[in-house]
């Protein structure tokens, strides 16, 4: 490469071999003060095609890489097997059933007037995640959840006649001890949220969509 | 990994092969000649029995491999048809389950010995690190190969644990997603956990060459903490220390074969005999034994950190609890920056030793409440007020970190050192004569 330092160290490059001179003219790409020339911000050619060449490679790599990570996201069948049509009309009111959906219990409730009533009583302002039934229900009647403890997913008890249902009616989640109220949410214990509810529609009175 | 000049050997065939890669040389220098201190006690066993094992659970687990199949209708069945049907594949597969124990057993030994001997101190501190990148990679490795068979303990171990990444606002659920590869732990899941499961003991075993390498840089560290200065302190490693470490590796293997052959299911829990059932929790979740002071930690974390007088959560309990969890070990790669004292040895240290007695002592009791139902009531303090087991294992978790953050820096600076034997000769020459030959 160049014999001349400041030359190699300004442009690196074998273009500006010839410019000998430091200073020649305001076009020179040798000069010590780069505020004019225009490679000796970036550097030469050789610098543009190393910068070019590198910045595709690690286009390629992320490109590469992406598919790597996003394959252990859901797959398009799990994907699928994202919505379920429940029959409701068993169901009287006291009763709860459970159902699937994406593997997750749901928790579906026909509840009584006194548990609506002690739903809707409550101060939000004095919740731990101030959400009012109002906003948690499309039909009062119907409460549905997902039965996962928003603590670290186990399954609360209260679904069976004969289940605990913790001091406020709801459930309670055995593992480590989360109550929930009669509209899902949670009042005592290490879970922060209410539990969660899901994206449902009812097809018509007795038959509901969950997802 | 260059052996150095070599010596010929005489046997011709293996003097040709050695002249093209000196493995041979390689062998004898670090492990036949190799300079050993020579007053090793028997805690100095327990990386060659670690090691034992980590080859044991290899050996066991690729076997078993051959007739697993990683399918959420088929795993459970065809463990069950391990144990029943193929030959022998009880044996390989208890072996294989309370391996797991006996490795860990092993390895919070080797750990201890570390700590009681300062082994982590300058200049071993990247070899204490890798040794805690070893423990981290065992306890991810073990916590996937729990949920390989695919029942009741297995399912809701995994729910459990992937759910601590929903602590983290935001990415957290994103993440679980991503490990999980859906909505919950399904056949995704176990796909995955196989496959990684199948390749972390490998990353293990490369993991242990660098901790390895990295000793042999430094050498042993020793019961004195006193570096050999010639050559009275030590000994070739063979024949001393193959035959003390055969010895003391025939004592762990008997009772790892009382444990395979008469007490299979002591260390396992009954309910991962019964299939895993998304709907229904068990009543009582526990983790592995081995996992469970840090279970006891994560449970400690009961209140949520906010600013004063809002309803603004910075941190919440169940966030708290994971950090504090994923800290307490995380701690462990800082300890050689925590810990500055010059002397090693906690045997010139008593109020060190004292401390980390102590601190030993917090563990177990971790242990023994993280495997107990949250909150059991245990006495009255005042009519209104009942101590729990929370409250034991909250007063444990801040021993646990104020040992690391505060006994340790404080004992740094002020901990005045027992008289200590010039090297490790003469120690061992006085204890001849005043300690009845126990070296």
């Amino acid at each position: 490469m160049s014999t001349h330092d400041h030359s190699s160290s300004c442009c690196g490059g074998g273009s500006c071999d010839s410019a000998a001179e430091p200073n020649k003219s305001s076009q020179g790409c040798c000069q010590n003060t780069p505020a004019e020339g225009e490679c000796c911000g970036g550097g030469s050619r050789r610098d543009f095609l190393f910068m070019t060449a590198g910045a595709m490679a690690a286009v390629g790599v992320g490109s590469v890489a992406w598919p790597l990570v996003d394959q252990m996201n859901p797959a398009a069948d799990t994907l699928a097997m994202s919505t379920t049509e429940v029959d409701l009309s068993q169901l009287q009111v006291g009763q709860s059933m459970t159902v699937m959906w994406r593997g997750k219990p749901v928790f579906i409730r026909r509840r009584t007037a006194e548990e609506i009533k002690e739903a809707q009583d409550i101060d939000v302002q004095t919740l731990r995640d101030k959400q009012s039934d109002s906003d948690r229900v499309k039909k009062p009647e119907w409460l549905i959840v997902i039965g996962v403890c928003t603590h670290l997913g186990c399954v609360p008890l209260g679904q069976k006649t004969g289940d605990t249902r913790g001091e406020y009616d709801g459930w309670f989640c055995p593992c480590h001890g989360s109550v929930y109220d009669t509209s899902g949410r949670i009042r005592k214990g290490p879970a922060p949220k209410n539990l969660e509810v899901p994206q449902y529609t009812f097809l018509s009175d007795t038959l509901v969509r969950i997802g | 990994m260059s052996a150095g000049p070599r010596t010929p050997f005489e046997n011709k065939f293996i003097e040709w092969f050695d002249q093209r890669l000196p493995i041979f040389t390689m062998m004898n220098k670090e492990y036949g000649v190799f300079p050993t201190p020579k007053n090793f006690n028997y805690f100095w066993n327990f990386g060659a029995i670690a090691m034992f094992m980590l080859v044991t659970m290899i050996v066991s687990g690729i076997t078993l491999a051959m007739h697993y199949a990683a399918n959420t209708g088929l795993a459970f069945d065809s463990v069950e048809r391990i144990m029943r049907d193929v030959n022998y594949g009880w044996l390989i597969r208890y072996i294989h389950m309370n391996g797991a124990s006996f490795f860990f057993i092993a390895v919070y030994i080797h750990i201890f010995r570390g700590l009681y001997y300062g082994s982590y101190k300058q200049p071993r501190e990247l070899l204490w690190i890798f040794g805690v990148v070893i423990f981290l990679l065992m306890m991810a490795t073990a916590f996937m190969g729990y949920v390989l068979p695919w029942g009741q303990m297995s399912y809701w171990g995994a729910t459990v644990i992937t759910n601590f990444f929903t602590a983290f606002p935001w990415v957290g659920e994103p993440i679980q997603t991503l490990l999980i590869g859906g909505f919950s732990v399904d056949n995704p899941t176990l796909n995955r956990f196989f496959a990684l499961h199948y390749l972390l003991p490998f990353v293990i075993v490369g993991v242990v060459f660098l901790h390895v390498w990295a000793l042999h840089r430094t050498g042993s560290n020793n019961p004195t903490g006193i570096e050999p200065k010639d050559e009275r302190d030590t000994l070739p490693f063979h024949p001393y220390y193959t035959m003390k470490d055969s010895f003391g590796l025939l004592i762990f293997a008997i009772v790892y074969c009382i444990f395979v052959f008469f007490m299979p299911n002591e260390l396992g829990h009954p309910d991962n005999y019964t299939p895993a059932n998304p709907m229904v929790t068990p009543a009582h979740i526990v983790p592995e034994w081995y996992f469970l002071p840090f279970y006891a930690i994560l449970r400690a974390v009961t209140i949520d950190i906010g600013i004063p007088f809002t309803d603004i959560t910075i941190i919440s309990a169940k966030l708290g609890g994971v950090l504090l969890m994923f800290g307490s070990i995380a701690i462990l790669l800082v300890l050689p920056w925590l810990d500055s004292h010059p002397v090693r040895s906690a045997r010139y240290r008593p109020k060190f030793r004292l401390f980390l007695l102590l601190f030993v002592v917090t563990v177990l009791v971790l242990g023994k409440v993280g495997g107990m139902p949250a909150d059991v009531p245990l006495f009255h303090i005042t009519k209104d007020f009942v101590f729990t087991t929370t409250h034991v294992a909250q007063i444990a978790t801040v021993y646990y970190f104020a040992f690391f953050i505060v006994i340790l820096p404080v004992l740094s600076r002020i901990e005045v050192v027992k008289p200590m034997p010039a090297s490790i000769h003469e120690a061992v020459l006085k204890c001849q004569s005043s300690c009845g030959g126990n070296a």
